[in-house]
């Protein structure tokens, strides 16, 4: 070949377009599909950076006041009164000399003086924050940061445990569907069982077995008890691929069973385990919150969205709505951004389901 | 149709033009202004190849239009009596369909509803559109019945699709669309998914129904030859054009246009076998067609003393099903089959669906698990050797299958797709030494170098095919099994593939399988026919003598069926 003839063909093979670049063009000719990517790849963008300690490391320190409202509302009207703390003693103790009773002397009364001289003194040198972006918790700490990295918790464990329950679906699924017979059967079987039991108990039941609360836990969980609904789609592409012409041509030139089934099958079956992935990972994040909500979830020194909707439950009773706010937001935001983002991405791979 | 009285016009196409919408910007004329007419009581065949808008054209009659993404202009006009269909309400036109014009499908068994009787989808069509109440449509139907040729009508009747043949389940649907004795019958491929022996009776029933109802048929087909006896007048289209169009006699006797030449003569004919089938291309360029040698008769058959390179003895071939608990039922798909192939020689086998041809051919390669009997290749008996062992007889002995479509994976590219049997079996080298053979494939099977880095769906069934055989020759097999190999495709290609496959045995003196049901193709291939019927060896024989002189009666009554085209001695009707 002379050179010139390696590069015309070099030139056309980039106008040569495989199915999943034809797919990529599919999508982005998908108007809601291109706009939920976006959104996806900002929360992706959101979770990378928080991961790296680019954003929101600092999200534990007390930054603002207990409970500290929102800036576009404006601060509590109790907070600017510096004398705050001393009002939000309990009036029962209070000493009633006007009364004329017998006056009684609080021993205490001067160490406490000194500790509230003390402490009133160290958050004027923190200078908490009267009022926060999104408002604060309990301790006064940034509810944004706290989404921030409560996204990223929360869409790592959706992410991996979607990752592992999607491997060892199509893994089993791959077995099972092109090997038949009582390999078959035994996986049928396996897959019977998890089904049969109630998804919550199972979860919990798994969740007592371990009885270690942590991310590792929950990611544990969810992709243990996941692969069920993906491993059945899987059998059945397996099911419909192994008897295709190109598989027995492929059988006919020597091609090993571990190749057929995973270099040229797998390939071909590659869209589903795709969608099936990203609706999993929607499906896992819902459900960690879930987890969390119930207090199965991650460990009390991480946040997620299921322990801040956790914690806005009694907020919520005392009129501080911003950390359910925030955390209702963020998730629904990406909830939504991903289903659409699978839908869009469903149509492109198969056209045909149109 | 200049010769035909306005008069006897029954539906007018004039100017019809058909854009698909493919997506934002690219749009393609599936129709490019074609204008014909369709005569009072006669038949009208439309005849063309994939893509040449013949389908198209019978559903824009129908006012069947995809409509979100097809658009006809203004201009066009389907003329019928004084009002244009194209322009007609949906509900006037919906009227019309079914009472007046009515269709019948390709595929018999996606077009009759799995759920339903037959009794109740025909019964169902009298009471809608002719008012009768359910007594008289039982009445009606059995007559229909009876009338389309379904044995035992009374009993069939009460019978769900799935219960009825091939040609039964068609007959039902032309029983269907002619119930409300529709003035034009539209029928679109209507034997392309039947046997030779069911099309050769459900064209004979058409035919006479169009004369006992005095209606008007369009007949849509890409093959010639069938319509030579039924049809009155012809109409050829190619790429949403009108090719040529005229009565019957004039079309086969003195074609006027080069692609109606080119259509008769590159299908196989029976009488005669030249050293290459013409070609699209050959009638399309200036000159005689084909000259010289290529003109030669090849002559075919065994004399008796070939070397043998593959000795089939007793091959039996069950399938199961399970039946019951535990019992299972067994299914004999082959029985007691025993050939032999000659080297550098050509085996045709020929068989109707169900007939186990393919299931010979799969069982030889293994490619279809246990069986009984025993396949001696070169001395080794394919069947009995181990998996192992059986990796060098793969190199050996290939395999093309029907559809071009679904035999390449979609997601490799040709580079990728040649590559893999070489990579496979350790052949060459070195990855450049592999990728040099294959570029020298991929010109031996006529398709440019570039086509290494591209992905199947780029190319056409015939290219598809090429591709298919050149993954076979990677391995330089001995014998080549071609299943159907070109049954799916149109008769222009066709001829171009079996061409190729012509060649490279002359070049490589490769032994062939060569399984097909188009007895002609067979004809033209073979040099030893066999024929196959439910799972048994019928006859075997030289291919010049089965076809003069069949022995037996299936062989005879398959050849009796083979489309003959028109002919002068028996006019057509």
């Amino acid at each position: 070949m002379t050179p010139d003839a390696a590069l015309s063909i070099g030139a056309r093979r980039a106008e040569s377009p495989g199915l999943w670049t034809l797919a990529w063009r599919r999508f982005c000719r998908d108007r809601v599909g291109l706009v939920s990517f976006l959104i996806v790849v900002f929360f992706f963008g959101l979770m990378a950076a928080s991961g790296l300690h680019l954003i929101a490391a600092d999200w534990s320190k007390e930054v603002g006041v207990n409970f500290a409202p929102p800036t576009f509302v404006g601060p509590a009207i109790r907070d600017s009164d510096p004398s705050a703390p001393v009002a939000a003693e309990p009036p029962g103790i209070r000493p009633s000399v006007g009364q004329g009773e017998i006056e009684i002397v609080d021993p205490l009364a001067e160490v406490l003086a000194d500790i509230r001289a003390q402490s009133s003194a160290a958050s004027v040198a923190d200078a908490q924050a009267s009022t926060l972006v999104f408002g604060g918790d309990r301790w006064g700490r940034d509810v944004l940061k706290k989404t921030i990295k409560g996204t990223e918790t929360s869409m790592f464990v959706g992410l991996v445990a979607a990752f592992l329950a999607a491997f060892l679906a199509t893994v089993f699924g791959a077995l099972a569907g092109y090997y038949g017979g009582w390999i078959d059967d035994f996986f049928n079987w396996f897959y019977s069982v998890f089904t049969s039991i109630p998804y919550l108990l199972l979860i919990l039941a798994i969740a007592a077995v371990l009885n270690q609360k942590g991310t590792l836990t929950v990611i544990l969980i969810l992709g243990l008890t996941g692969w069920t609904g993906i491993f059945r789609l899987i059998r059945a592409e397996y099911l419909k691929h192994k008897v295709r012409e190109y598989i027995q041509a492929a059988d006919a030139i020597g091609a090993s069973h571990a190749r057929r089934m995973f270099v040229h099958i797998l390939p071909n079956v590659s869209h589903v385990i795709l969608v099936q992935l990203s609706l999993h990972v929607v499906l896992f994040i819902k459900s960690e919150v879930v987890l969390s909500f119930l207090g199965f979830g991650v460990g009390v020194d991480t946040v997620s969205w299921g322990s801040m909707l956790n914690e806005a439950q009694s907020e919520l009773i005392l009129g501080y709505w911003w950390q359910l706010v925030a955390a209702t937001i963020a998730m629904a935001l990406l909830v939504t951004g991903f289903s659409l983002f699978t839908d869009a991405l469903r149509d492109a791979l198969d056209p045909k389901l149109k | 149709m200049t010769s035909v009285n306005s008069a006897d016009v029954l539906i007018g196409i004039r100017d019809l033009k058909v854009d698909f919408r493919l997506d934002r910007t690219t749009t393609s004329q599936a129709v490019k202004g074609i204008s014909f007419d369709i005569p009072v009581n006669s038949t009208v065949a439309l005849v063309g190849e994939s893509g040449s808008g013949k389908s198209v054209t019978a559903l824009a009659i129908l006012g069947l239009l995809p409509k979100e993404n097809s658009t006809v202009p203004a201009a066009s006009r389907i003329l019928y009596g004084d009002r244009n269909l194209l322009a007609l309400a949906p509900g006037d036109l919906q009227k019309l369909r079914g009472a007046d014009i009515s269709m019948i499908f390709q595929e018999p068994m996606s077009s009759l509803n799995p759920v339903f009787t037959v009794g109740f989808q025909l019964t169902e069509v009298l009471t809608k559109h002719l008012g009768m109440t359910g007594r008289q449509a039982q009445v009606r139907a059995l007559e229909l019945l009876r009338e389309v040729g379904i044995p035992e009508p009374e009993t069939k009747i009460d019978a769900y699709p799935f219960q009825l043949s091939g040609g039964q389940q068609q007959r039902v649907m032309i029983a269907i669309a002619i119930a409300c004795e529709p003035k034009l019958l539209i029928a679109d491929e209507p034997t392309t998914a039947l046997d030779v022996t069911i099309q050769k009776q459900i064209l004979e029933l058409i035919a006479a129904l169009q004369k006992r109802l005095r209606m008007s048929v369009l007949f849509i087909t890409h093959d010639l030859a069938l319509v030579g006896e039924i049809a009155d007048y012809v109409v050829v289209m190619r790429d949403g054009e009108i090719k040529e169009q005229g009565r019957v006699e004039q079309i086969f006797e003195a074609p006027q246009d080069p692609y109606t030449r080119a259509l008769l003569l590159c299908r196989p004919q029976l009488e005669r076998r030249p050293r290459r089938l013409p070609v699209i291309d050959d009638f399309l360029r200036p000159g005689p067609p084909l000259a010289g040698r290529a003109l030669e008769e090849r002559t075919r058959g065994l004399r008796g003393d070939e070397d043998i390179i593959l000795e089939v003895r007793h091959l039996g071939k069950s399938f199961y099903s399970r039946e019951g608990l535990f019992g299972k039922r067994e299914f004999k798909a082959v029985k007691d089959v025993s050939f032999k192939v000659a080297r550098g020689k050509t085996l045709g086998i020929v068989g109707e669906s169900g007939s186990g041809k393919t299931t010979v051919a799969l069982t030889l390669l293994r490619l279809r698990g246990e069986s009984s009997g025993e396949a001696l290749f070169d001395g080794k008996d394919l069947l009995a050797i181990p998996p192992k062992e059986m990796m060098l007889y793969k190199r050996r002995i290939q395999i093309v299958f029907q559809n071009p479509y679904a035999s390449l994976n979609p997601r490799f590219t040709i580079g990728q797709l040649l590559m893999e049997p070489l990579q496979v079996h350790r052949i060459g080298a070195s990855e450049s030494e592999r990728r040099d053979r294959v570029y020298k494939l991929l010109e031996e099977v006529g398709l440019p170098e570039v086509s290494f880095f591209k992905y199947p769906h780029e190319f056409s069934g015939g290219q598809r095919q090429r591709i298919a055989i050149a993954r076979c020759l990677t391995m330089k097999p001995e014998v080549l099994v071609c299943d159907e190999a070109v049954s799916a495709l149109d008769v222009s290609v066709q001829a171009q593939v079996l061409n190729l496959l012509q060649d490279l045995q002359d070049e490589h003196h490769m032994s062939y399988i060569f399984i097909s049901h188009d007895l002609a193709v067979v004809k033209y291939m073979a040099d030893q026919v066999m024929v196959m019927n439910e799972g048994e060896v019928v006859e075997v024989a030289n291919s010049d003598d089965i076809y003069r002189n069949p022995q037996h009666p299936y062989t005879k009554k398959l050849l009796s069926s083979i489309p003959q085209g028109w002919r002068r001695e028996s006019p057509a009707p």
